[in-house]
């Protein structure tokens, strides 16, 4: 009982205890980094026991079901709140090195931890009204770590994260209030059971204007415009841990929502989605081929990289709904390897505009690898994670018939692969514009490359040996469809 | 009750869209917070109103039938308390952008994504 809502214990009393030694930064730190690694031990050992006992379902309050609120711990849960705890550790550990680390605040640890709770619970939560609550508290938190530093742009980003995403939670308690008039119920499987017996008339507006909010939420074209405002604006390890979890936060309820409380999902509903994904998918690479500064590039690579995954849901079939929670988990693990190698490159050439850096080849071949590493395992080079994620999206399009769906995936696989190399070669390859420049001699970068060689080793074990892996996410995919793995 | 309760809704989500939709920061921001009013009346709403039957379902009933019923208000309290605190939030922040910002006007805050001006190339940016 008390592992299953560990993932939102153990980050909630951390951002309490960081709250109460707010005048020593140093034991703040150290409570902090504690308390990751407490929920990496947790998240690891509920993985172990959902292994074995499958879902886990807890209702809170004594309370029986459907009245009380249920937190159901399923293989899609656990996976995405490891790998949250992980991008979590990963994050706090960069915090002790120079490169582009957030500044110093005090209340920057109690919000990181506040941020990754809300994320816990969403993936967690089998409550509908709970779901609202905890997008809330993760929108909190996030706008807190957002307008750190307080500087003009910092806010300006913040204004325009918080009026686009306030609209979607507004979009989404609106539809939570109106299936509970129509249906009467708030939990997950009281409702699908209730959904099924209304009328598909009232049901179709309702489940859409769901689905809406959770599109804002993983930022979908045409509602990711707070992405490409914002992402820039934050210093490398937020923006890696934002990366990893708030798009997560839509793409896993969408999930939840069109599988596993109201199939089959309404086809017209499937068919926009579906366009979305399409739209998605070639707005962002095209939007990320235009910039060149590096961040905004990998942001506009993100929403291209959440129409894979709204593709892969759009397929509404356990191939497709396997497919999209392998490429999460590939998305949330390389997309942050990106953004903090990006940060050591601007820590040692002195800028993220590709066009003012250069020469880091010679100068600094290990990060050369890595970031190679990391692009070309997004870009979907086999046997890096990337292709097996790509490999089970467009297998399930040619299988299922969405010939014109496959073909897109590919060809955006292949603009991905031209901004990738964009990257490369004016960090790495060309002569640095300034002659007189020299990479900085001391710096304390230890931390970030332990960070980003732990990311490194998860993406090449997810590519080298996927097998586990893809039971793994079938096995979620057909439990969330409510068979026996 | 319920026509009147719908009618006042449909005014205030309305309301709240035109001012949402405006040039003035702090016009666009009341809008938000109306909007959120009118989706909190509407979970309000969704329970039935009634205030003089007590929410109790008989001994020969399984649902309740008349009265309204109290998950929607238990609901819309956290509602309102999270829309307050995003209010209160929004309201310091807007002070602070016009404070550096030197204008409210939406149009005029570009910091975070300046407008492209060449269709090839964006500008170079002074900040790292």
């Amino acid at each position: 009982m008390m592992l299953a809502i560990s993932p939102l214990l153990v980050p909630l009393a951390t951002a309490l205890l960081c709250t109460l030694t707010l005048s020593s930064p140093r034991l703040q730190r150290s409570v902090s980094l504690g308390g990751a690694l407490a929920l990496l031990v947790c998240a690891l050992a509920l993985l172990g026991r959902v292994l074995r006992l499958g879902i886990i379902s807890v209702a809170v309050g004594n309370w029986p079901l459907p009245f009380g609120i249920e937190f159901s711990v399923d293989r899609l849960g656990v996976s995405l709140v490891l790998m949250a705890a992980l991008m979590l550790t990963v994050t706090l550990v960069w915090q002790y090195s120079d490169a582009d680390a957030a500044p110093a605040s005090p209340v920057l640890h109690p919000l990181l931890h506040g941020l990754v709770a809300g994320a816990g619970g969403a993936f967690l939560t089998a409550d509908l009204f709970n779901l609202y609550v905890w997008f809330e508290v993760a929108l909190i938190c996030a706008l807190g770590l957002l307008v750190q530093g307080g500087a003009l742009r910092q806010l300006d980003a913040t204004l325009k994260y918080f009026a686009l995403n306030l609209f979607g939670t507004l979009l989404l308690l609106a539809a939570v209030a109106l299936l509970h008039a129509a249906t009467g119920h708030l939990n997950f499987t009281a409702l699908g059971e209730a959904a099924a017996r209304t009328d598909t008339a009232v049901m179709l507006p309702l489940i859409g204007m769901l689905l809406l909010a959770f599109l804002v939420k993983a930022a979908a074209f045409p509602f990711f415009a707070w992405l490409p405002a914002s992402y820039h604006a934050l210093p490398a390890p937020v923006v890696a841990l934002f990366s990893a979890l708030l798009g997560k936060i839509g793409i896993c309820a969408l999930i939840r929502t069109l599988s596993g409380i109201f199939p089959p999902a309404p086809a017209p509903l499937l068919t926009m989605l579906g366009w979305i994904a399409l739209l998605s998918m070639l707005t962002g690479v095209l939007g990320a081929a235009y910039h060149w500064d590096m961040r905004r590039i990998l942001a506009f690579h993100s929403i291209s990289q959440v129409g894979y995954m709204l593709l892969a849901i759009a397929l509404a079939s356990r191939a497709g709904d396997a497919a999209a929670i392998l490429f999460a988990l590939h998305h949330s693990l390389v997309k942050a390897g990106l953004f903090l190698s990006a940060a050591v490159i601007f820590r040692q050439a002195g800028h993220y505009d590709l066009r003012r850096i250069g020469g880091l080849y010679a100068a600094r071949p290990g990060l050369a690898a890595i970031f190679l590493l990391f692009a070309l395992a997004l870009v979907g080079i086999p046997p890096l994670s990337g292709f097996w994620g790509k490999y089970l999206i467009v297998r399930a399009s040619i299988v299922q018939g969405e010939y014109l769906w496959a073909g897109v995936a590919l060809l955006v696989g292949g603009l991905t692969f031209y901004s990738m190399m964009k990257i490369w070669l004016e960090a790495f390859w060309k002569p640095h514009p300034d002659r007189s420049w020299q990479p900085p001699a001391a710096s304390r970068l230890g931390p970030a490359y332990g960070g980003l060689g732990v990311l490194a080793l998860v993406a090449l074990w997810m590519g080298f040996f996927p097998e586990q892996l893809m039971v793994f996410v079938a096995d979620a995919a057909t439990s969330l469809h409510g068979g026996a793995p | 009750m319920i026509w009147a309760v719908a009618l006042a809704l449909g005014i205030v989500i309305t309301a709240g869209t035109y001012l949402a939709l405006a040039r003035d920061l702090l016009r666009c921001l009341i809008g938000l917070a109306l909007i959120g009013n009118g989706v909190n009346l509407l979970l309000f709403t969704t329970g039935r109103l009634h205030s003089d039957v007590p929410p109790i379902i008989g001994a020969s009933a399984t649902t309740l039938v008349v009265a309204a019923n109290p998950l929607p208000q238990a609901l819309v309290l956290t509602a309102i308390v999270i829309s307050f605190a995003l209010l209160c939030f929004s309201l310091v922040l807007a002070v602070r952008l016009i404070q550096s910002a030197g204008s409210d006007d939406v149009e005029r805050l570009r910091s975070a994504e300046p407008p492209a001006g060449d269709a090839i190339k964006p500008a170079l940016e002074e900040a790292p």
